[in-house]
């Protein structure tokens, strides 16, 4: 340091420097402040103030909100079987799109990390990356074309069998919401799996395991966190989806898209409606939280 | 491993189960814009290239796309600085509220989407009916700005994984060379964490160029991003040739990104950066 405080000319960015230099607290100040400030605002707050929202009513003739405490948007969800009902069937496809992806995708990333000879590892693992940047709305489109009823490709390939495809509906939604966050199941299972050292399967091995007991006995439990945190992913994608069951799901509600037709009539019943999914994922992640899946993370 | 032969062969089975589910929905898309048929029906009646010329000169789909490309460079931009700024804080620095940033950051994409979309129409309320108009089409600042929201954290994702790995020796030697805390970011840090920085913004761009959920619910009504004008054109059936086209040609260029990354890292296994 004396020798830059000797130096005869010191300009105004040494000075500056050497300032920040002397004052870590100072340096953090600096990085933090923009974006903390931007988050907290633009987002964190908006965050909050919907919440505020779905406490209070709408005006009937100016659909405006008025800021006067009620529970009103909550009993009108809880006590209308029609919304009840828009809960339990988001849960249920949200469930049944991670169980399927964990099928799907579990295989697939042991495959690639256990299986394939290592030189073709990059090339499988860019297989699977590459949907992930195809647009989301043309993998949405693609299952329209795909489950189209009567001329649609899977009702093609099942008609010489005297069957007709499930056309529009849940089933089309589920199989789409799938298809669309498989990548995100496959992804964190292979890095576990990458991360399992090849001595412990021989190790089950020596030990007179067959293959169906090492997976059974010490893939599965070893792999699990990992199912658990592309499970997040799964879920909590197709809870909030509202554009996937406009297109391919004929005239099924989901929790979004009750949100999407309502905000702009009713901001406060579209915000508790909105809340409901929030507390869904809390409540996910603190079951998740007590398997431990999310210490060995 | 030791795998036994069936084993082996039940495993290869699911995984081509897997890719057929992953890539026959493309394949349709791509074969189906060459199809000769005004409306859908699988299989194709005739080939054509009709649409491909339709579309690529279709005013709406080219300004739409154009649009996009502008809405998702802006957003990058202003998230390559705000993630890096956090990733520099959170990586360098422990201090009181440090596990509170990093869940800050995270939220807008943890989210269901739905919610962050609410959220930042709210927030944005006060400026849904302003438009710039850049190069001829109309861009909004209210989309930039949820972009570049939720884009956030893969910048810093990126980032901040590079910066643990590289660790502060660096910097520290080059400070004990005499060099400022300026001349150590320019000459030091910012080279080594440039691929960091590339590999988020090729995550970013592609992020927001992609985007609909959060999109619908902060364009200005001027405002039509691609996303925007293939859901519009989804609901108008003698678009259907047109957007067939747009889908193909956006499955097709998604290839880039992925052979990007996968040159930028050098590691053929870690494709596409860290979400």
């Amino acid at each position: 340091m004396t020798a830059v405080q000797d130096a005869p000319v010191r300009s105004r960015s040494m000075g500056l420097s050497t300032w920040l230099y002397r004052r870590p607290r100072a340096r953090l100040a600096a990085l933090l402040a923009a974006p903390v400030l931007w988050l907290a605002l633009a987002y964190f707050g908006a965050l909050f103030l919907l919440l505020m929202t779905s406490f209070y009513t709408v005006d009937d003739f100016t659909s405006l909100p008025v800021r006067a405490f009620s529970l009103d948007n909550y009993q009108t969800i809880f006590s209308n079987p029609a919304y009840v009902k828009v809960i339990l069937r988001t849960v249920a496809i949200a469930a049944s799109v991670t169980v399927i992806a964990a099928l799907l995708g579990a295989p697939m990333a042991f495959f690639i990390a256990k299986v394939v000879p290592r030189r073709w590892r990059g090339l499988m693992v860019a297989l699977v990356v590459t949907p992930l940047w195809a647009s989301y709305l043309v993998k949405v489109y693609a299952w329209k074309t795909m489950m189209q009823p009567e001329t649609g490709v899977v009702a093609w390939l099942l008609n010489p069998f005297g069957l007709s495809g499930p056309g529009y509906g849940v089933v089309a939604v589920t199989i789409t919401l799938t298809y669309l966050w498989l990548p995100f199941m496959i992804l964190p299972v292979y890095a576990g799996l990458e991360r399992l050292p090849d001595s412990m399967l021989d190790a089950s091995a020596d030990l007179g395991a067959r293959t169906g007991r090492t997976l059974r006995s010490v893939v599965l439990p070893l792999v699990y966190p990992s199912i658990v945190a592309g499970s997040i992913f799964t879920f909590s994608l197709s809870l909030g989806d509202y554009i996937t069951v406009q297109i391919v799901g004929s005239k099924t509600q989901m929790l979004g898209s009750v949100v999407y037709g309502s905000y702009t009539t009713d901001l406060p019943f579209a915000a508790a409606m909105a809340t409901v999914p929030i507390a869904i994922m809390v409540a996910y992640l603190a079951i998740v939280r007590r398997t431990g899946a999310l210490d060995s993370l | 491993m030791t795998l036994s032969r069936p084993a082996k062969w039940a495993f290869g089975l699911m995984a081509m189960v897997c890719l057929a589910f992953i890539y026959v929905p493309l394949v349709v898309v791509v074969i189906n814009s060459f199809n000769a048929s005004q409306v859908f029906s699988w299989p194709p009646q005739g080939f054509t290239t009709e649409w491909w010329h339709a579309a690529l000169t279709n005013p709406g789909a080219r300004s739409a796309a154009l649009s996009s490309v502008l809405i998702a460079g802006a957003a990058t931009l202003f998230a390559l600085v705000m993630g890096s700024l956090v990733a520099f804080a959170l990586g360098r620095y422990s201090f009181f509220g440090r596990q509170t940033v990093s869940l800050l950051i995270i939220l807008p994409l943890a989210l269901p989407g739905i919610v962050t979309a609410l959220a930042l129409r709210t927030a944005f309320k006060p400026w849904l009916g302003t438009s710039w108009e850049w190069f001829g089409v109309a861009v909004g600042p209210t989309v930039i700005a949820a972009h570049a929201t939720f884009c956030i954290v893969v910048i810093y994702n990126n980032v901040i994984a590079r910066l643990r790995r590289m660790g502060t020796s660096p910097e520290e030697a080059s400070m004990d060379l005499g060099a400022g805390v300026f001349t150590t970011f320019r000459l030091v840090t910012f080279p080594l964490i440039r691929p960091a920085l590339v590999a988020g913004a090729v995550l970013a761009f592609g992020l927001s160029f992609d985007e609909i959920v959060v999109t619908l619910f902060t364009a200005p009504a001027d405002v039509t991003t691609l996303p925007i004008w293939i859901f519009q054109s989804l609901f108008r059936p003698n678009q259907g040739p047109v957007v067939n086209v747009v889908a193909a040609l956006l499955v097709l260029i998604s290839v880039i990104p992925v052979y990007l990354s996968q040159k930028l890292s050098g590691d053929p296994g870690h494709a596409g950066g860290r979400m």
